[in-house]
């Protein structure tokens, strides 16, 4: 159980950071009076509707891509494995694109992020489709099929910025960087509704995760469902990853280190990687928020850009310390 | 517990001819049987094909009266344990809990582990003479230790019957003996039915009361070891010239001869 306390006690220093970060000030003083019904009004605005929303977002979407993450390294036999590897990313961004060069995001609301996540869904349905033969998935067919959509789905992105106006050009670069500053409470309910039950059913599959990490045939032979288990981790994991991406955009690095660095720590069996991979993935992603949008003034530094710059040099001292055992 | 193949024939995807061709072959409990035979002879497909692995196209494997894969998996997992010859883990795992992956069958997917479940996990890595080793990685573990802890693994998911691809392979002489000689007691103390594929005829000979020789997807000779090992069966089998030697309580030496060789 002490993994579980430390990553919550985590999850929760990431949680107060995120709320006292901020050009307002407010410090822990100030929120513990806030929370408890007191300070002015505009504080109140501040830490309750413009910070709370992107922590509760952060923590949900890093914990969504966490789950992801974890889901596709152990269907893909794979540690490099990560959420947007397969196509999911490029699906979306496509779709954020279109609406940008087309004009239609300008209506506004929740317009980018659903056609994000319709260029997503499309992209995972036609991976899907691509590696199911005579009712089997190919795993080695699922990766070759997932990048080369990517591929493909890039080079029609590429295509539509250069044909398309210098402005869509610049929004769509800062769309696929990754950004919180988009979150509301509206959005975290729809986040929550959808990542909980979502991380929820991939715990479920953890036992028989573990028996495919020896392979299809002797999943098979210790009773595993192996399609059924490939085919729930693949769609699982794709729509945690595609509904983050409509959410924030494309928030790299966190999918792939946080079920790595887990496994490093704790071990890789999957009932305990799952879980702790969603708590981490929350703190993480809470922290980085809180460091792109915190001690540089109005300015704000992509998140992506956080989580590989403060991750990466963690992540290969974890490497490291896990190759000498 | 009985398992059987009926008339059965596999052909793999793709291909023309098929790998196994009209097998039939039930097998009795508390015995250790070695299918022996050539390389690419089909002796591997048997062993898939009675694990409920493959389908048969004609025939079928058969397990207490009820055709192989139209059992419930798990329910076929608590009955019959299968281990490849090449089982690898794709990430890092600790001895205990490869072995306890043999549990999976019983694991409720909620709950996870009883302390039954853990129970046999350390039963089983007391059989197999790895109470040292449970807290080791298993990419660590030497040649004879990996056998080992596959067979583990088996006996953790506590089946009556033991499916096992060359369980003495990369041996030396002395780890695939004990191997063998593992495999024994276990057969004796718990009435296991034990099927190996091996290419140790001498062992095959020593331990296992019945050797069912393949050779082209079929069999070539079933029975008793001094029945089946005999000069010109093996050179049919293996197509190639082999001199056997019989030493009584030690099992029959059988070694590949060239034509010039003296008598």
């Amino acid at each position: 159980m002490r993994p579980y306390f430390a990553l919550l006690a985590f999850v929760a220093a990431a949680a107060v950071t995120g709320l006292i970060t901020g050009p307002a000030g407010l410090g822990v003083g100030d929120l513990g009076r806030i929370l408890g019904g007191g300070g002015d009004a505009r504080d109140r605005l501040i830490l309750l509707d413009i910070r709370a929303p992107r922590v509760v977002a952060a923590l949900l979407i890093g914990a969504a891509l966490g789950v992801s993450g974890g889901l596709f390294q152990a269907l893909l036999r794979n540690p490099l494995a990560e959420p947007y590897l397969l196509g999911v990313s490029s699906g979306a961004a496509l779709g954020a694109v279109l609406a940008l060069v087309t004009g239609v995001s300008a209506a506004g609301g929740p317009v980018l992020p659903l056609a994000a996540l319709a260029g997503s869904l499309a992209a995972i349905s036609v991976v899907f489709r691509v590696a199911r033969v005579a009712g089997t998935m190919d795993t080695r067919v699922l990766i070759l099929a997932g990048v080369v959509t990517s591929a493909f789905l890039s080079a029609c992105i590429t295509l539509l910025l250069v044909l398309g106006p210098a402005e869509a050009l610049r929004s769509a670069y800062f769309w696929t960087l990754g950004s919180l500053s988009g979150v509301s409470w509206s959005m975290n309910v729809i986040l929550a509704v959808y990542a909980i039950p979502a991380s929820l059913i991939a715990f479920r599959l953890a036992r028989d995760l573990n028996a495919l990490s020896l392979g299809e045939e002797a999943a098979a032979a210790l009773g595993t469902n192996v399609e059924r288990t490939k085919r729930s981790a693949y769609v699982i994991g794709s729509l945690l990853a595609a509904v983050t991406v409509a959410a924030a955009g494309i928030i790299g690095f966190v999918g792939l280190v946080v079920p790595h660095g887990v496994r490093l720590l704790w071990g890789g069996d999957h009932r305990r990687l799952l879980p702790m991979s969603f708590l981490a993935g929350g703190g993480v992603l809470a922290f980085a928020d809180a460091a792109a949008r915190g001690p540089w003034g109005v300015v704000e530094i992509p998140i992506g850009v956080v989580t590989a710059i403060v991750g990466v040099p963690f992540f290969l001292l974890l490497l490291r310390r896990g190759m000498t055992r | 517990m009985s398992l059987r193949l009926a008339n059965a024939s596999v052909t793999y995807p793709g291909a023309t001819e098929p790998a196994v061709h009209q097998v039939d072959l039930t097998f009795e409990e508390g015995t250790h049987t070695a299918i022996l035979g050539p390389n690419g002879a089909g002796k591997s497909t048997i062993l898939r094909a009675l694990g409920g692995l493959l389908p048969c196209d004609p025939g079928e494997a058969v397990l207490d009266g009820r055709e192989a894969r139209s059992w419930p998996r798990r329910e076929f997992a608590r009955r019959v344990a299968f281990v490849s010859s090449a089982e690898e883990s794709a990430f890092p795992v600790r001895v205990r809990d490869y072995v306890a992956l043999g549990r999976n069958p019983y694991v409720d997917g909620w709950r996870g582990p009883s302390p039954a479940d853990r129970e046999a996990v350390g039963v089983a890595l007391h059989r197999a003479d790895l109470d040292g080793l449970a807290s080791r990685y298993l990419g660590s573990l030497s040649a004879g230790e990996l056998q080992r802890a596959r067979i583990a693994r088996a006996l953790a998911q506590d089946p009556d019957i033991m499916l096992l691809d060359e369980p003495t392979a990369h041996l030396d002489l002395g780890h695939e003996f004990a191997a063998f000689a593992l495999l024994a007691e276990l057969v004796a103390q718990l009435s296991l039915t034990v099927i190996s594929v091996t290419h140790n005829l001498n062992m095959a000979s020593r331990f296992c009361g019945r050797i069912v020789l393949v050779a082209d997807g079929t069999i070539l000779a079933d029975g008793p070891p001094g029945d089946v090992l005999t000069p010109d069966r093996l050179a049919r089998a293996f197509d190639w010239p082999v001199d056997t030697m019989i030493r009584p309580g030690l099992g029959i030496v059988a070694v590949p001869v060239a034509p010039g060789d003296a008598p």
